[in-house]
Formats: structure tokens, C-alpha cells, sequence
């Protein structure tokens, strides 16, 4: 037997029945909880949406978190035009299906940004974004918008819901980071997160967004700063140029001033 | 191993034989997860999981793995179950496997459960080599818990997200130890629970490599 199984023969036939073993289990986990963990993933989109909104619930299941969502309607805009757009004419089947981050990277479905646009260090923005809107009776009440952009180690992602006037914010929330635990990490700290809330984009004029951190306490007569993070100075210049960007004239403020006219 | 009985090779490497404080093996993950109590106790579940099958697995075939290829067969199977184990976490356990991240897919490197695949599997029987995966589970699970406690209640003053030290942040008194959060902490608490253990249990106390002689020769001035 110890002999036997020693052959370049045998070497061969259990390494080739192994493989075939292995990758059988392997493929029949990775088929059969795809349709399980894709769920998950909408989701936890959609949580983290209602969670930028003000609107989740801790400890709120799955059909809450449908219900409270079902609330939004996503829309399609073509951040060239600051108008919305079609699934059609992205080339894609409905609107929860566009993946904007995705789009980013394919050089038919976004824009590079020239060095004095790209505030936020993006590189490249998808021609559109999924926004949420919530209606009611006929009156706009709250957008919430998609916002990215690099901090210190890694890429923020989050969403930025802003009240019916779009200049009040109403939330910021980042649901995925790979910032210092305890430093930059406290983007997540819900105290720092409820500074934002009933803050001001715009000045005045309705164009430029004015949003900063600031050093050392934000001025609380001011309605748009807000306290930069102790021990994170990356992240924190990170968060402002990303907000921003996604307010200014290459981000969402073409589209946010067509809303407010009512000509989006 | 002619003493090799069921209980033993299960309760002996939690205290007595621990993966981590005695025989210093799966460190890294030690460090990366141990964060957050609910984190850890996922990494802990998926460990036990991928030691006691493994070893099963290895362990059943073992009198057919030709010699020259032994390692590669024991890491293709090792693979396979992390894989799996990842793909259920994603399913199952969405929030928790995000924080985990790399780190499920990184039990393959685990030296762990490669250890015990070709230290125990390969020259014991199914039953028992699973239950000894399942003991090396838990003795790693068992320290990982430990440092996991201790970064979690003094590096953000709570407990399985449940707050016990008040901190600054949310207007309390504590001020969080930062550096708890980072990965260097672990080696002080490994370290000092090593301690602890070696204590208790002064027979886990290594023989120094060598002795230092007397300082016999004159030397200048």
C-alpha cells in the first residue's frame, strides 16, 4: 500500500479527483447563496439610505426596512445635463440595477476629470448617479444623494440626504471605509454625524458649496462648519473635498438647481 | 500519542496545549479581528468550523494522499472549506462578514489548521482528528476572545456593542485607550495572557536555549 500509492500514477489521479471534489463544493455553495447574499447586498444599500435619511430603525427586519425604502423613489440623473434620466438610455434593464461606482470605471459611461475639476481626487465620474426622492402629496420633502470619495487609506462611500429646500442636510452616513479605527474612523461616531444635521450647503447664491471642517471647533453661529476629526487630518480634508465636490458644479448642483426650479 | 482519547485531544489544547499562548501559531488573525467581541466570536464560529473539517477530511483520506503531494492535497482542502464558510457568512451573516472582510478568506494561511492537518490528521483516525480540530478551534478561540475583551471594553468601553465605560465621546467619563483599536495591542495582551497562563501553569515554561557562564575572562581597564 505505501508503496503503491507513491507512483507518478496514483499522485496524479488523487490530486485530479480532489480538484474535481473540491471545486464541486465550492461552486455548489457559490450558486446556491447567490440569490441569498445578493439580497443582503441591496439591502444593505438600502439601509444605509435610510440611515443617511434619519429614517432607520435599530433593529428594524427586513420587510420594515423594504416598507420605510418602499417610501423613495430612485431616479436615474445625468449629472452632464443636472437632469434625469432613463434606465434606456444608460443600457440598463431598471433603475436599482445601475451601478454608478461600477459605471465610473467604463470609459463609455463616465467622464475624466481634468486636474482643476477633480477636487476629490475621483479620477473619473460616471455620466450618472442613483438619486432617492421622497414625495409628499405632490411636495418634495427629501433627495438623498450618493457621495464618494478618498480619505487617508481608502475610499468613503456614502449617502448625504438633504431636506426639500436642498441646501438643509438632513444626514451624512458612510457605509463603507477603511479608515483608522478610533481616528478617522469616527466618521461613523453618531455625535460627530449629528453636527451635519440642519447645516447649509449653499450660501447665499445657491451655487458654491461652502461646506468645512474646521480645526480646533467649528463656529456654532455658522451654518457650514462643522468640528474636523482629532487625529485624522487626512480623512477629515477627505470628507470636505468629497462633499464638496458632489455639491458643486461637477457633482449634483446642475441637478439640484434644475430640481429647485422644477425643471429637472 | 499511544494516550490519544477523545477528551483529551478536545480539552487539552485550551488551556494546556494552547494554539496561540503555547505553541505561538495563528497570530496574525489574532491581531486583525479582535477589535470587537461580536466580530471575534464569528472569526471563532468559522475557525472550529474549518479546523474540524478539515482534519476530518484530511484525516479520511489520509492513506491515499501520496507523500509528495500531502501539503498541496491539505491546502486545497482547507481552501475549499474557507471558501465556503465564506459564501455562507456573505449569506447569513451580512453586517459581520463586511467587517471581517479579508480575514475569513485569510484562515487558508491560518497555521492552525494546516498544523493540525498534517500534525494529527495525517496519522489519526476520522472521529478523532475532528475532534481534535474542533479543541484547536477552541483553544484559539478561547485567546482570541480574551484579547478581544480586553481591546474592545478599554478601546471603545463596550462589550459586544453594549456600552459599559461611558466614553468622552458620547459625553461620558472614559477616554478611550486608542491604541487598543490597533493591531499592536494584541501583542501586549497575547503577551501578558501568555504570562498569566505560564503562571498558572508553570510547566508550559520553555527550558532557556542556553545558559549565560560566568564572566570569566579580564577585560580592559
Amino acid at each position: 500500500m505505501a508503496k503503491k500509492k507513491e507512483t507518478v500514477g496514483k499522485t496524479i489521479q488523487v490530486a485530479f479527483a480532489l480538484c474535481i471534489v473540491c471545486s464541486v463544493i465550492v461552486s455548489a455553495a457559490a450558486v446556491s447563496l447567490r440569490p441569498q447574499q445578493a439580497l443582503n447586498q441591496e439591502l444593505d444599500i438600502k439601509s444605509n439610505i435610510l440611515q443617511a435619511a434619519g429614517m432607520a430603525e435599530s433593529g428594524a427586519n427586513r420587510a420594515r426596512i423594504e416598507e420605510l425604502f418602499g417610501q423613495f423613489e430612485p431616479r436615474l440623473v445625468d449629472l452632464r445635463t443636472g437632469r434625469f434620466t432613463t434606465p434606456e438610455e444608460l443600457g440598463v434593464p431598471d433603475v436599482l440595477s445601475y451601478n454608478q461606482y461600477r459605471a465610473a470605471g467604463d470609459p463609455n459611461m463616465s467622464t475624466r476629470l481634468s486636474g482643476e475639476q477633480d477636487t476629490a481626487n475621483l479620477r473619473r465620474r460616471a455620466h450618472a448617479a442613483t438619486v432617492y426622492i421622497l414625495e409628499e402629496d405632490g411636495e418634495l420633502v427629501r433627495v438623498v444623494l450618493p457621495v464618494h470619495g478618498p480619505g487617508l487609506w481608502s475610499t468613503l462611500y456614502g449617502f448625504i440626504s438633504l431636506e426639500g429646500d436642498l441646501n438643509t442636510i438632513e444626514g451624512l452616513g458612510f457605509y463603507d471605509h477603511a479608515e483608522t479605527p478610533g481616528l478617522g474612523g469616527e466618521v461613523d461616531n453618531p455625535r460627530w454625524k449629528s453636527q451635519w444635521v440642519g447645516q447649509k450647503i449653499y450660501g447665499d447664491d445657491k451655487s458654491e458649496p461652502q461646506i468645512r471642517l474646521i480645526k480646533g471647533g467649528a463656529n456654532p453661529d455658522s451654518e457650514h462648519q462643522i468640528d474636523s476629526l482629532s487625529g485624522a487630518t487626512l480623512t477629515a480634508r477627505g470628507v470636505e473635498n468629497l462633499i464638496n465636490f458632489w455639491m458643486g458644479e461637477n457633482g449634483f448642483a446642475p441637478f439640484l438647481k434644475n430640481l429647485r426650479d422644477g425643471e429637472a | 500519542m499511544s494516550d490519544v482519547s477523545a477528551k483529551k485531544v478536545l480539552f487539552e489544547p485550551i488551556f494546556s496545549n494552547n494554539p496561540i499562548a503555547l505553541q505561538i501559531l495563528g497570530i496574525c488573525s489574532a491581531l486583525a479581528v479582535t477589535t470587537s467581541l461580536s466580530v471575534t466570536l464569528v472569526m471563532c464560529a468559522s475557525v472550529i468550523a474549518v479546523t474540524g473539517f478539515s482534519n476530518l477530511a484530511v484525516s479520511l483520506i489520509r492513506t491515499q494522499i501520496p507523500n509528495s503531494i500531502r501539503i498541496i492535497v491539505q491546502m486545497t482542502i482547507i481552501a475549499s472549506l474557507v471558501i465556503v464558510v465564506d459564501q455562507v457568512l456573505k449569506a447569513y451573516a451580512y453586517e459581520i462578514s463586511k467587517q471581517l472582510s479579508v480575514f475569513v478568506g485569510l484562515i487558508i494561511t491560518n497555521c492552525i489548521v494546516m498544523g493540525r492537518a498534517e500534525g494529527f490528521a495525517m496519522q489519526n483516525p476520522p472521529m478523532l482528528s475532528f475532534l481534535d480540530g474542533i479543541g484547536n478551534g477552541l483553544g484559539y478561540s478561547i485567546a482570541i476572545l480574551f484579547v478581544a475583551f480586553f481591546r474592545e471594553l478599554f478601546g471603545s468601553g463596550e462589550l459586544l456593542g453594549f456600552t459599559i465605560l461611558a466614553s468622552v465621546n458620547d459625553g461620558g467619563w472614559y477616554v478611550p485607550n486608542g491604541m487598543m483599536l490597533l493591531p499592536p495591542s494584541a501583542f501586549f495582551i497575547i503577551g501578558l495572557g501568555i504570562w498569566a497562563l505560564r503562571t498558572w501553569k508553570p510547566d508550559q515554561v520553555e527550558e532557556p536555549d542556553f545558559k549565560m557562564s560566568a564572566h570569566k575572562t579580564r577585560e580592559a581597564f
